[in-house]
């Protein structure tokens, strides 16, 4: 088999788990899903630059093939901002699910706006942490 | 090169950190300090549009690195207009912030708020692709946490919701540019252009592909049906301010689907010439109808100021996707108008629903409220330009669109749909008018409501956005002279390119 099926395939096999994450009712297999579509998206990336093995990444004069470094700066970047991401995304998830006391991004299970309003969301055994005044 | 071309990154690029770590207790140090970052981004602003409406493009190369090798910032009409109307919302938002105490409400207000004037500023500034989706992503991390501020349970399940959309689209511009650097082996977009038109017929697919994808991604931004979803809720629940300054995210996806197609799927692509256009404008049109349906079905007020930034995006967009000067330059003009119109809209429900105590923002009478005189005037104002009559500057965008899309194949489509929708929009805001004022005077008893907050300041902030609309039908024989030079330059195959490249092509 080759590099480029195997390539392929990871980035097919990614996607398809991540979308199918993504499309889920609650918070955690979303978060998930994101995940996989990150890493989907970094390996495609990487082989947006052709796929070449054992070739330096910079170019000189008697260098006559080269692998393509600028993907690799593009993946890296897309890293650390899905790493990020991710990291705010697990912690907004969180804090939705003890404030709001249900971890649905569907709609399914909504709570009554005027129920919210009065604090009268379904008790959570967590303690909450409420809104703090930035002190002038 | 010109160094103020980088100011509008650099500002609030230092701003943010100061703030963040020096002054975070210090409430009214920041808020001097973010009010006169404001001003100082607006005169700037101004600076810029003075010397980009000689029609020279100016390119910054960043580290001297000379293009399409390294990333460089490109302003020319169309970044100096997007730019000024940032600055002039940006103002008006911070000040109405910090009157009405939002800034108060959790922490880190003000460093976001720089966060995300450098994120839109750069955005309208660079002239790389991948630039782009950093730029993107600064504005809409900064976006996550001023959406959410202030708390509460509704609006971080609606937080969550915009945030998870919001990363689907940033995995998808990902893959769109993925492909187009597979395929034309460069990030610049001015160096992509050229790469397109030249490219064998063999790859037009993938190109496409990738463009259309672009697009897509843009749209979600812009909130295009069927990518609108995020939007009534999003904005229905975050903090008036925020809903306002988001009036011109929007339009950063408006902006970048013209910027895109003009530079890469110009006239010069061949047969890959404006190919986003046939797939854009139908799903304008039902945007356009979408949007102002929505905003007569709406039953709170913000959800109906959530639906007319759709409807207004949908008109904006019929205009963009027929890809001629003549419609781009009405949708130019039509797009400041838009956006001070829509963050008008936000600030005032805000206004009304804190004088309505319980009632908020629900489409029903109450009681009489304080403040009713001057806000109904406010709202019949803003309801004048969200409908677009005469004699604010909504009149004349709708009618100059109207004028430029008559001979466009599609063209009776979008006559049909702003005529349409007018109508339907000024039953909407005669219903929501009459409800919350006429009947509220006729009604008995006395409404809850906590003590006005600085109540003649914010009424003076809407109040000077609606004089930004005056200002834009009065001046508008110069202003629409500069969207039409603006039209002329971005439709100009060879300005831009041969700006943007002109380092490397005189190396050669």
């Amino acid at each position: 088999m080759s590099i480029e099926f195997l390539v392929a395939s990871a980035v097919g096999v990614l996607s398809a788990a991540g979308i199918y994450l993504v499309l889920r009712g609650r918070t955690f297999p979303v978060v998930l899903g994101l995940a996989f579509m990150s890493y989907a998206i970094n390996v495609f990336l990487f082989a947006s630059g052709r796929l070449v093995v054992n070739q330096p990444p910079i170019y000189g004069k008697d260098v006559a093939a080269y692998t393509d470094p600028l993907p690799q700066a593009l993946v890296l970047t897309a890293i650390v901002i899905s790493f990020g991401m991710t990291a705010l995304v697990v912690v907004l998830s969180l804090r939705t699910f003890l404030e709001a006391g249900t971890d649905q991004v569907d709609g399914a299970g909504e709570i009554d706006a005027e129920a919210e309003i009065a604090g009268e969301g379904p008790a959570s055994d967590l303690p909450v942490r409420r809104d703090v005044e930035a002190k002038p | 090169m010109n160094p103020w071309m980088v100011a509008p990154i650099l500002i609030p690029a230092l701003l943010a950190p100061l703030m963040l770590l020096f002054l975070r207790h210090r409430l009214t140090a920041s808020r001097t300090l973010s009010l006169t970052a404001c001003l100082v981004l607006l005169a700037v602003a101004g600076l810029l549009l003075g010397q980009a409406s000689n029609g020279e493009i100016q390119v910054y190369a960043m580290g001297d690195w000379m293009a399409p090798f390294g990333i460089v910032l490109v302003l020319d009409r169309l970044s100096a207009m997007m730019l000024v109307t940032t600055a002039l919302l940006a103002l008006a938002v911070m000040a109405y912030a910090v009157v009405s105490g939002l800034d108060r409400k959790g922490w880190h207000f003000h460093p976001l708020f720089q966060f995300q004037m450098l994120g839109l500023n750069g955005a309208f500034l660079t002239g790389d692709l991948f630039n782009l989706f950093v730029f993107f992503e600064v504005l809409l991390i900064a976006s996550y946490g001023l959406m959410l501020h202030g708390g509460g349970a509704a609006r971080l399940k609606a937080g969550v919701q915009y945030v998870v959309v919001n990363l689907v689209g940033s995995t998808l511009f990902l893959v769109a540019v993925g492909l187009l650097y597979g395929a034309t082996g460069t990030l610049n977009m001015a160096h992509m252009g050229e790469r397109v038109a030249q490219a064998p017929a063999g790859d037009h697919a993938l190109i496409l592909a990738g463009g259309l994808l672009m697009v897509a991604v843009f749209g979600l931004k812009a909130a295009l049906v069927p990518l609108h979803f995020w939007l009534p809720r999003t904005y229905a629940s975050t903090s008036a301010p925020t809903a306002a300054l988001f009036a011109i995210m929007t339009k950063v996806g408006a902006y970048c689907i013209l910027r895109f197609t003009t530079t890469t799927f110009g006239a010069g692509a061949g047969e890959l010439a404006w190919a986003p256009g046939p797939w854009l404008l139908p799903a304008a049109v039902v945007t356009l109808v979408l949007g102002f349906i929505g905003v007569l079905g709406a039953r709170h007020l913000r959800k109906m100021a959530a639906y007319a930034v759709i409807g207004s995006m949908g008109t904006l967009l019929c205009a963009l996707a027929m890809f001629t000067p003549e419609s781009t330059a009405a949708a130019l003009y039509y797009l400041p108008h838009s956006t001070f119109t829509a963050a008008a809209l936000f600030l005032l429900v805000d206004v009304i629903a804190a004088r309505r105590g319980d009632y908020g923002d629900t489409l029903a009478p109450s009681p009489p409220f304080a403040q009713a005189g001057v806000l109904s005037g406010l709202f019949f104002l803003t309801a004048i330009a969200a409908v677009g009559l005469p004699p604010l500057s909504g009149f004349p965008g709708k009618l100059l669109i109207l004028d430029a899309v008559r001979g466009s194949p599609g063209g009776w489509w979008v006559w049909g749909g702003i005529l349409g929708t007018t109508v339907i929009s000024m039953l909407a805001f005669a219903r929501a008018g009459s409800a919350i004022f006429w009947k509220s005077a006729a009604t008995e008893g006395e409404v809850k409501a906590g003590k006005p907050v600085a109540p003649n300041a914010s009424a003076a902030i809407i109040a000077a956005l609606l004089a930004a609309l005056v200002v834009l039908t009065i001046a508008g024989g110069p202003i629409s002279a500069y969207v039409n030079a603006t039209a002329a330059q971005l439709y100009d195959l060879q300005a831009y390119p041969d700006a943007v490249l002109a380092q490397s092509r005189g190396a050669r």
